[in-house]
């Protein structure tokens, strides 16, 4: 039995079932919210769901049992001397201390929790960046949305945001340096694409058994670091697209990973109605579509950044992802096949595996 | 002290309560009385700078206000999702 936690835009719905095959909604809460994300803490038990109402505003919501009574983390706020406010909560991320949590949001800002994320403090390091006053959005707001914890260090880490490119701490976010070298935003004109700010990751994964590498899903390109994030090489050949919003990887395989390509940043939909997954072995030197069971016609589909998700690992991994179309798909063979886990749900947000 | 009116989803955030008699001596205190009566409604109406959001409105004897707006004994404030929210 698997549980999934898929966001949508209109509410949250927890989905249980065994593979393959459809799952049953279990539960649907925060009716008439967008739900941008949802998480289960596999130390503490504890969900998470950032919720945004169009009225009331956004707000991080935690609960022992999604079907019963959630509570308001309501010191993960923008402190007073910010003199601005929440606009979104991007994602939430376990980190590698007990009780350790991290949350990313719009205004790039990261906040850490480390009593199991029951009060939350913001990151004074990344918020007092000097550069900041240059830092501009992307099209979904300046968002902190990527957050790679390094393997059996809390003190190291790397952020993705948009569009201010990558950065990373190695003494639990006192500091922070960026790398960007080796990125290029082709959206900029070529005289200042060596010294733009405006660089906008759309998504990282680090395989935690090579922490020193990432993958990068960038707003035009798909890229790898083998330094921890400060140089990174284009690695786009052989995909039909370079756009797309989430990366995903496999923990036992350092050199795999996985995209799902859009046709471009003005058309963000599914490459020629066919929905593909597309997988590299090689650390990005090949890729190869993984499409059986998907559909191959007529699919015009954008998934989002967080609606893409994996447990387990190596051949019998599971790949769960989700589209504004309402569709969610899963693989319990690593994309080796797919079926339809729930054909028509609201416009999805996100997808995670509880 | 004037009486803050509620509806859903706030009156539910408010311990069900339609109406409510709060101090202040402004919009804005009023409702930060309300966050400090009822928690739960805490950045449901007044965001962290203390200014109402954008899809709120609320209303002190039938006219839009704003948080620094004056409030006396007896004034009744609506608090109500505007037709703007919705749209996401």
């Amino acid at each position: 039995m698997r549980e999934l936690l898929v966001g949508t835009k209109k509410g949250l719905f927890v989905l249980r079932g065994e593979t393959p095959g459809a799952f049953e909604i279990v539960t649907r809460t925060f009716e008439g919210s967008v739900v941008e994300y949802a998480m289960r803490d596999p130390r503490s038990g504890r969900y998470f769901a950032s919720v945004t109402s169009g009225f009331f505003g956004p707000r991080l919501m935690w609960t022992e049992d999604p079907a019963g009574e959630w509570e308001h983390a309501d010191t993960l706020a923008m402190p007073h001397d910010t003199d601005t406010t929440l606009e979104r909560i991007w994602v939430v991320r376990t980190g590698e201390a007990p009780g350790q949590l991290w949350a990313g949001v719009d205004p790039a800002a990261l906040f850490e929790s480390r009593d199991g994320g029951g009060t939350w403090e913001l990151n004074r390091g990344l918020w007092d960046q000097p550069s900041r006053p240059d830092w501009s959005p992307g099209n979904g707001g300046l968002c902190l949305h990527s957050i790679s914890t390094w393997p059996g260090d809390p003190l190291r880490l790397s952020l993705g945001i948009s569009a201010v490119g990558t950065w990373h701490t190695d003494d639990g976010g006192r500091t922070w340096t960026r790398g960007t070298k080796g990125l290029i935003p082709r959206y900029m004109p070529e005289e200042l694409r060596e010294t733009s700010m405006d660089l906008c990751v759309h998504n990282l994964w680090r395989p935690p058994s090579m922490p020193e590498r990432l993958f990068l899903q960038f707003h035009g390109g798909v890229y790898r670091s083998d330094d921890g994030g400060s140089t990174w090489i284009d690695i786009s050949a052989g995909l039909p697209s370079d756009f797309g919003f989430p990366i995903v990887g496999d923990p036992a395989d350092p050199d795999r990973a996985f995209v799902i390509p859009m046709n471009a940043d003005v058309d963000r939909i599914t490459v020629g109605g066919r929905l593909r997954v597309y997988e590299t072995r090689d650390a990005g030197a090949s890729w190869a579509a993984r499409s059986a069971g998907l559909p191959e016609r007529d699919a015009y589909l954008t998934v989002l950044r967080e609606a893409f998700d994996r447990d387990g690992e190596g051949d019998t991994m599971g790949l769960w992802f989700g589209a504004t179309s309402g569709e969610v798909f899963g693989s319990v063979d690593a994309g080796g096949s797919w079926f339809t886990v729930a054909p028509r749900l609201a416009p999805v947000t996100s997808v995670r595996v509880a | 002290m004037p009486v803050v009116l509620l509806r859903s989803p706030l009156r539910d955030l408010a311990g069900g309560n339609r109406s409510i008699e709060l101090p202040g001596a402004t919009v804005g205190q009023v409702l930060r009385a309300l966050e400090a009566s009822w928690p739960k409604t805490t950045g449901w109406v007044l965001d962290e700078r203390g200014v109402i959001r954008r899809h709120v409105n609320v209303f002190l004897n039938g006219e839009r206000a704003s948080a620094d707006a004056p409030v006396a004994k007896g004034d009744r404030m609506h608090v109500l999702a505007s037709i703007t929210g919705g749209s996401r």
